[in-house]
């Protein structure tokens, strides 16, 4: 019989690695370079808070390095999706066809407010 | 059962790293090729810990560290590059 704790693990890291998959899988399906970012990096750190998390259950002794290591991931991981979707509407790539509204393009920022806004001014 | 558990995860990281790599050789600009080299580094800092825990050596963990770091550094100077220039 084995530890139940070890099955635990085993199991919340089937879930991570399954989170991973679906990461990737949203990676080249989705239609824009955006879209690719937001689930190629949100899925993913979940994916892989999880499986380390699981190791971290199963292997109590190691916990100085997996905490570190999921610390760092959870740090690190928005900062460079972040940057990357900055470059990328920096240089131009453009959109998919059904996005509804740009808020950091140029063309935009002349808009008039509706009527709402007017009523708040 | 535990084994067969962790076996089980190891084949959905493979189809993962697979994708990725599909990403990587269709990708339209250089930015999808950095998204999925990026993809690809986080996958594999969860295949290193993976890896670390089935053979037992903890230095392996060490190993994700670093790699994750020259990732991050990797992927900031090239997104720093395209948008102000070195």
């Amino acid at each position: 019989m084995e530890n139940i704790l070890d099955i635990i693990g085993a199991i919340i890291t089937l879930i991570g690695s399954i989170f991973l998959f679906l990461g990737a899988l949203g990676l080249v399906r989705m239609p824009d370079i955006y879209n690719r970012i937001q689930t190629g990096t949100k899925a993913t750190t979940l994916g892989t808070l999880l499986t380390l998390l699981g190791i971290l259950i199963i292997m109590p002794e190691w916990w100085g390095r997996l905490v570190m290591l999921m610390i760092f991931v959870l740090i690190t991981n928005p900062v460079s999706s972040h940057v990357l979707a900055r470059a990328a509407h920096y240089i131009g790539v453009p959109l998919t066809k059904i996005t509804v509204v740009d808020k950091l393009d140029n063309k935009n920022l002349n808009i008039v407010p509706d009527e709402n806004e007017k009523n708040n001014l | 059962m535990v084994n067969i558990l962790l076996y089980t995860s190891l084949v959905f990281i493979g189809l993962a790293i697979i994708l990725a790599v599909v990403r990587f050789i269709k990708g339209n600009t250089t930015i999808d090729r950095i998204i999925s080299f990026d993809v690809l580094t986080i996958i594999s800092i969860a295949l290193i810990a993976m890896i670390s825990y089935m053979s037992g050596r903890i230095i392996y963990l060490d190993v994700a560290l670093v790699y994750g770091l020259l990732s991050f550094l990797s992927v900031i100077i090239i997104a720093r590059y395209f948008e102000k220039g070195l």
